[in-house]
């Protein structure tokens, strides 16, 4: 896969906090730190963290919904980066985003119909006003919506009507490159299997590419190509769907995997419980940033940070351990169980 | 046969105008037995969350009307004159609630808050209430829990915040501890770990656990039982190896087949046409009728009555779970 439809280079932000009441300078957050990555074209990818680790930030700065403090991104053959607002606005055509929560990302006093319709105003898409209803019909009939819809506002909706709304807007320039941030976190579950499907669909009718970010590792897998983890700003394992779930060389991809809950009494599972929270993103430990909650952690670590390497078919991880052994899922598993028992079962009960 | 724990009876609560009253919870009717851990599955607006808050009689009233019999250790907690319930909340049933930033005193160090609850049920000097805090704290799995006692609930993290709630909670010992949602606002690692402490905190207290939560995962880890809910009604309950194995409420199979799982290679999720109903909006028949893939007319005018399905297990469903003296329906095209 050649196909590079946007790239990543080096990208990252710092929120510098400006000074606070009392004239103490806040520390920087590095909310990404050097992150590069492609999304190949009719391909989607899904960033897997949890909060803090910078996967929202990210998605925002590829869009550059947020400006980067540096780094590239590369679009048809230019870095988005260096563009004038102007050029910037033409290429939004090409570039959408799916937000989170579809109670606050809707304007409440529009109609479903000006929601839609506007970006298909700014870009000049449909001459009159006939032929952008007739646009909005077709769009709301493809994510599953009665046209008959176009004149409510969205407090009649549900919170996956409203999604599909969203979805509808983000689709209605034929965009090439859709971001989408947690869309059916906030959903019940039973409507985000709907949401997931229609997303599916529509990507496989219209040939998007997909970046699709979420908290944990189980929504994803029916619908990502690749799957890339963050920690603290970096990523810290890429790989195929496939190779990621089934054998995950980075013991914090190992242990989201085992923390999700499975709907099942006997799913007997060698579960990692990793210790201590995730540290501030205003203060990540130097070394792998994940050596403070690393079952595996060696001196090494603590000391030098591990390189995104490549094991040799197509995965990226970043670990001194992975990389030097990489082991199997089982095997990993066990040596963070042996590691764990070594220093004493977690808590003090 | 000993007496349950907690017996629920026939729990309606009711909102609204009384000539037009809307019900929340429909005659909602479980028991359980003491150091068992139920839990209570569902979808926005099915109701679960009403259900604790009736328990603990914590619905407002006159706004709220709650009927039916809630027998905790045999005593009708409905019956109770109203300033009874603060001697019951606290140190014979305690809660943990989803959110605990804003469940916790912001501006009250956490020791105190500890102690507070202590000190609403046990007397004891100052000084012996702060060791029992500390004490508390270290049970579950704070860092340093003396140092901590004088920190603020900002200066924790999500998961230390919801650590500090169990540690309220289990500072009497309760016989019945109440969680609802308790980790939908944790990250998936501290979520395994605060579900570990729960299971670790039951085991050593051996105190009875009802959960509730939207997430099956997190049901089918800590609970022995499991009560399904759908738009203010019971429509499954039993044995949680039975109800995961064999869901029979069409609801409840399909609930569990929308569910992404780690390990499945299906190409697409399986999904439930339509949107959850909000509690009190069905007022007849099935509550889940307007989406069921099996329904038939009767659904739609009566409300089936729970069924045996084995000596555990009973689901209300007409198709799936029928009385027993109606002849069993050939199920073409089955769901699963």
């Amino acid at each position: 896969m050649n196909d590079v439809l946007i790239s990543a280079r080096n990208l990252g932000k710092t929120f510098s906090s400006a000074s606070g009441l009392l004239g103490r300078k806040g520390r920087d957050v590095r909310a990404v730190d050097g992150v590069s990555f492609d999304v190949h074209r009719r391909e989607t990818v899904a960033l897997v963290g949890e909060s803090g680790c910078g996967k929202s930030t990210l998605g925002r700065l590829l869009l550059r919904l947020i400006e980067a403090s540096e780094g590239e991104v590369h679009y048809m053959g230019k870095d988005l980066l260096k563009l004038s607002r102007e050029q910037m606005r033409a290429m939004r055509k090409d570039l959408q985003f799916v937000f989170q929560d579809p109670y606050g990302s809707l304007s409440p006093r529009r109609t479903i119909f000006e929601i839609i319709s506007e970006p298909l105003e700014v870009f000049s898409v449909g001459k009159t006003r006939s032929q952008r209803r007739e646009r909005v019909a077709q769009l709301l009939d493809q994510v599953g919506l009665s046209p008959s819809f176009m004149d409510r506002q969205p407090r009649q909706f549900s919170g996956g009507q409203r999604q599909r709304i969203g979805i509808a807007r983000a689709i209605a320039l034929d965009p090439t490159f859709i971001v989408a941030d947690e869309p059916v976190s906030s959903l019940d579950v039973s409507v985000q299997a709907q949401i997931v499907n229609l997303m599916q669909d529509l990507q496989e009718d219209k040939g998007f590419s997909f970046l699709f970010i979420a908290h944990d590792l189980s929504v994803v897998r029916h619908i990502a190509d690749r799957v890339a983890v963050m920690y603290l700003g970096r990523i810290v394992e890429i790989g195929p769907k496939a190779m990621v779930y089934d054998t995950p060389h980075h013991p914090y991809t190992q242990a989201l995997l085992s923390a999700v809950p499975e709907p099942d009494p006997d799913a007997k599972k060698t579960q990692i419980i990793l210790e201590g929270d995730v540290p501030s993103p205003a203060n990540v430990p130097p070394g792998c940033s994940f050596h403070t909650r690393c079952p595996i952690v060696q001196a090494v670590c603590r000391r030098d940070r591990p390189p995104l390497l490549d094991t040799g078919k197509g995965q990226m991880v970043a670990c001194h351990f992975a990389e030097a052994h990489p082991l199997t899922k089982g095997e990993h598993a066990d040596l963070a169980k042996t590691r764990l028992q070594a220093v004493g079962s977690t808590g003090a009960l | 046969m000993t007496t349950p724990l907690l017996r629920v009876e026939d729990l309606v609560v009711e909102f609204g105008p009384k000539s037009a009253p809307i019900r929340v919870l429909e005659k909602v009717n479980f028991e359980m037995m003491s150091g068992s851990s139920i839990g209570i599955v569902g979808e926005s607006g099915s109701g679960k969350s009403m259900t604790s808050l009736a328990i603990m009689r914590l619905i407002p009233e006159p706004a709220g009307r709650v009927s039916g019999r809630i027998e905790f250790d045999g005593r009708n907690l409905l019956d109770l004159p109203k300033k009874e319930m603060p001697r019951i909340r606290g140190r014979d049933i305690a809660m943990i609630f989803q959110e605990p930033m804003s469940s916790l005193n912001p501006v009250m160090s956490i020791g105190d808050q500890i102690a507070e609850g202590i000190m609403l049920h046990e007397s004891m000097p100052r000084e012996k209430r702060r060791e029992k805090a500390a004490e508390l704290l270290r049970l579950v799995g704070m860092p340093d829990p003396m140092g901590r006692l004088d920190s603020f609930p900002h200066q924790f993290s999500g998961g230390m915040r919801q650590r500090v709630m169990i540690a309220m909670a289990i500072a009497c010992n309760p016989r019945l501890l109440i969680a609802d949602e308790p980790t939908t606002a944790l990250d998936v690692t501290i979520q395994a770990q605060v579900l570990q402490l729960m299971k670790q905190v039951r085991k050593r207290l051996n105190s009875s656990i009802l959960i509730i939560s939207h997430d099956l995962g997190v049901i089918a880890d800590i609970a022995e039982h499991v009560i399904v809910m759908y738009a203010g009604r019971v429509i499954e309950t039993g044995d949680s190896r039975s109800i995961f194995r064999n869901p029979t409420h069409p609801y409840t199979r399909g609930l569990l087949d929308s569910v992404p799982r780690l390990k499945d290679d299906r190409k697409r999720l399986h999904q439930i046409p339509g949107s959850v109903p909000l509690a009190g909006m069905i007022r007849q028949g099935c509550p889940f009728y307007a989406r069921c893939g099996l329904r038939m007319d009767k659904c739609q005018q009566q409300m089936p009555p729970m069924q045996s399905v084995n000596s555990t297990h009973n689901a209300a469903c007409w198709v799936t779970a029928p009385p027993l003296d109606t002849p069993r329906l050939v199920v073409a095209g089955e769901m699963r």
